[in-house]
């Protein structure tokens, strides 16, 4: 497989539970190289839209693939891709030492001198059952598992939502040293836009079921303008700005503005955006209209 | 991942260690005094028929109501037990447990393929079943051999309070390999009722439920069509007449015994000429004492008996083609579990 093969990509993937769509028109192509964030409220899609990269799930419709093959296709997939499912399960009857046995025995790849560094350093008793570890050492563990199978990518799904602020700065230290030393790509889910901040160079923020955006933070960065002014009707503003999201008070109006070309307008104070205020802007315009369709009935109105 | 099956598999392997164990040693300790009473009662060479019946009749009451009738019962309780045990701890939880604990998502992100995670797991608990049924079985066989030979005796030399064949109902499932193809079955109908259902309770109450359907079930309705039963009619002799039916002065049906020594008796009846049951008015002898007269009486009547059964001859054949089926079920339900694993329901 050449190094090109996008991490994931996805062409009209979709997954419907019964008559409950979790994933609907998802068309992402995230390159290799990145630590990816995958954003979106709880209940969003971004489980389901990894465990579909993993070859958990199956598609509905549409089509994904990671490195260019099939999820959990064949053994040689498998042994490509980590995966850290939510809530990092382990087994609560297995010790340290047993879960690192087990990834010997079923990873053709592994790496047991990292596997125990990586124990070592996090001062873990190899004789401790998992079932007794707390939930930082637990994901940490996890964590191991995926990193000494040596993949080419690393899928972690909520990995730090269930731990306390000093586990998850641990936790996420580890990540970036991890990235850094195996040159790995790294597609990460959250709901918390704090935690990929720090250590995500791509974005994809889903809600709804549905991608809202996605792209390299920097580039996402340099496109997006807070526009503030005098209360105006979005109907008078330039054809070329795309309207992310818009508050409005009696005398003025506070707009986010999607552009490819510098946004410049006479009356208007243009900003610059940090990462957070760009996807909780995201988040709650989507939260807010609920579907496209909905609001340009609204508008034709 | 042998590696892991076999210590995910260790403590339920343990358990079942010691009840073999436990069952060995309750085997071997009252084993012995079986075979002597065996030996003592005189029935091995016994010179006459005379001889032989006292000997059976001597080793027959000191079996009845003694600890060696406690120890069988137990025993094959124990082997019918056995399946049903198989199945709901060892089947169900199989899929149903790692699926409830989301270690599943832990185990299929290895880079060994579903399928093969399945039949590592499959081959080694079921063949481990199979072991473990054919261990009882053979250890149960062990024990009661001589009760066999005397109870095949028994049948072969008429009436006798003895009566234990391997090829009746009861009992048949609990001697030869048929016990190997209940295991296999029972855990794989564990197996799929997990993967179905992805919780481990419900999965095992649905095993209980089903095995208990399908092995009560099994002698009554389908063994006997495994292979068709021989049907014999023959005149109705007077020692075959083995009792009477009379209620008031209106009806009368005739008992009979059939002399089939080891056989599976189906089905057994006097019938008339057209041969359907026969039920009619009693003969006037048969209504005062005299046990004669009413004999002569019903053999005038001339009623023939109509046998219907599976012959001792029969036994491996009979053994053969149930464990057959139950390992052609077991293997089916283990191949569907794959498919269905692999087309990834579940996570």
């Amino acid at each position: 497989m050449t190094a090109e093969a996008p991490v994931l990509q996805t062409t009209g993937l979709g997954k419907k539970y019964r008559s409950r769509w979790a994933l609907r028109d998802c068309t992402l192509s995230v390159p290799a190289g990145h630590v990816t964030g995958l954003v979106g409220p709880n209940g969003a899609g971004k489980t389901t839209l990894l465990n579909l990269a993993v070859g958990l799930l199956a598609p509905t419709e549409g089509t994904v693939q990671v490195l260019g093959g099939e999820p959990a296709g064949n053994e040689t997939q498998l042994a490509k891709v980590g995966f850290v499912a939510q809530d990092t399960p382990t087994y609560a009857g297995l010790s340290v030492a047993d879960h690192l046995k087990l990834g010997k025995h079923m990873n053709p790849g592994w790496d047991a001198a990292v596997a125990e560094d990586r124990i070592a350093r996090l001062d873990l008793d190899p004789k401790q059952k998992a079932g007794k570890l707390s939930g930082g050492q637990r994901a940490q563990l996890a964590l191991t598992l995926a990193i000494a199978k040596r993949p080419e990518v690393l899928i972690l799904d909520e990995p730090i939502a269930s731990l306390d602020p000093l586990a998850r700065r641990e936790f996420l230290q580890t990540l970036m040293e991890v990235t850094a030393e195996h040159d790995l790509s790294v597609v990460m889910s959250s709901h918390l836009v704090s935690d990929l901040e720090r250590i995500c160079d791509y974005l994809v923020v889903l809600v709804n079921s549905r991608i809202q955006v996605a792209g390299e933070v920097e580039t996402l960065l340099a496109t997006h303008y807070q526009v503030t002014g005098p209360r105006c009707d979005p109907a008078a503003l330039p054809a070329d700005w795309q309207i992310v999201s818009a508050s409005h008070t009696d005398r003025q109006s506070t707009l986010l503005v999607r552009s490819d070309t510098p946004v410049v307008e006479p009356g208007f104070t243009v900003d610059q955006i940090g990462l957070e205020d760009l996807v909780l802007s995201y988040l709650s315009e989507a939260g807010r209209t609920g579907s496209r369709g909905h609001k340009e009935l609204e508008a034709q109105r | 991942m042998i590696w892991l099956s076999w210590r995910q598999f260790r403590p339920q392997a343990l358990v079942a260690g010691c009840v073999l164990a436990g069952l060995a040693i309750l085997l071997l300790s009252t084993g012995f005094g079986v075979a002597h009473l065996y030996h003592d009662s005189g029935l091995p060479g016994c010179p006459d028929t005379r001889a032989c019946q006292h000997a059976l009749f001597v080793f027959s009451n000191e079996l009845r109501g003694s600890i060696y009738e406690f120890v069988f019962y137990l025993s094959i309780a124990l082997i019918y037990l056995a399946p049903a045990l198989i199945g709901a701890f060892w089947g169900a939880p199989l899929v149903a447990r790692e699926a409830e604990t989301g270690t599943l998502r832990l185990a299929w992100s290895q880079s060994v393929s579903r399928s093969r995670w399945l039949l590592v797991k499959v081959a080694m608990l079921g063949l481990t079943a199979m072991a473990v049924a054919g261990l009882l079985s053979l250890m149960l066989y062990l024990w009661s051999q001589t009760a066999y030979k005397a109870g095949k005796y028994a049948s072969a030399h008429g009436p006798s309070g003895l009566s234990i064949t391997r090829l009746s109902p009861l009992l048949f499932g609990t001697n030869g390999i048929a016990p190997i193809g209940y295991a296999a079955f029972a855990f794989a109908v564990g197996l799929a009722a997990g993967v179905l259902i992805k919780r481990t309770l419900p999965a095992m109450a649905v095993t209980l439920a089903v095995l208990a359907l399908v092995l009560v079930g099994w002698p009554a309705l389908v063994r006997s069509h495994l292979i068709p039963p021989v049907h014999t009619t023959s005149i109705l002799r007077g020692p075959n007449i083995a009792g009477l039916g009379i209620s008031g002065s209106q009806k009368m049906t005739v008992f009979v015994g059939a002399d089939k020594p080891g056989a599976w008796v189906i089905s057994d009846q006097a019938v008339n000429a057209a041969g359907q049951q026969y039920s009619g008015r009693p003969p006037r002898a048969c209504l005062s004492k005299s046990f004669n007269g009413c004999t002569k009486a019903i053999l005038a009547l001339g009623l023939k008996q109509a046998i219907s059964y599976e012959p001792a001859s029969r036994y491996w054949a009979l053994q053969g083609s149930e464990t057959g089926a139950y390992l052609l079920f077991a293997v089916a339900l283990a191949g569907a579990c794959t498919l269905r694993i692999r087309r990834r329901r579940l996570a």
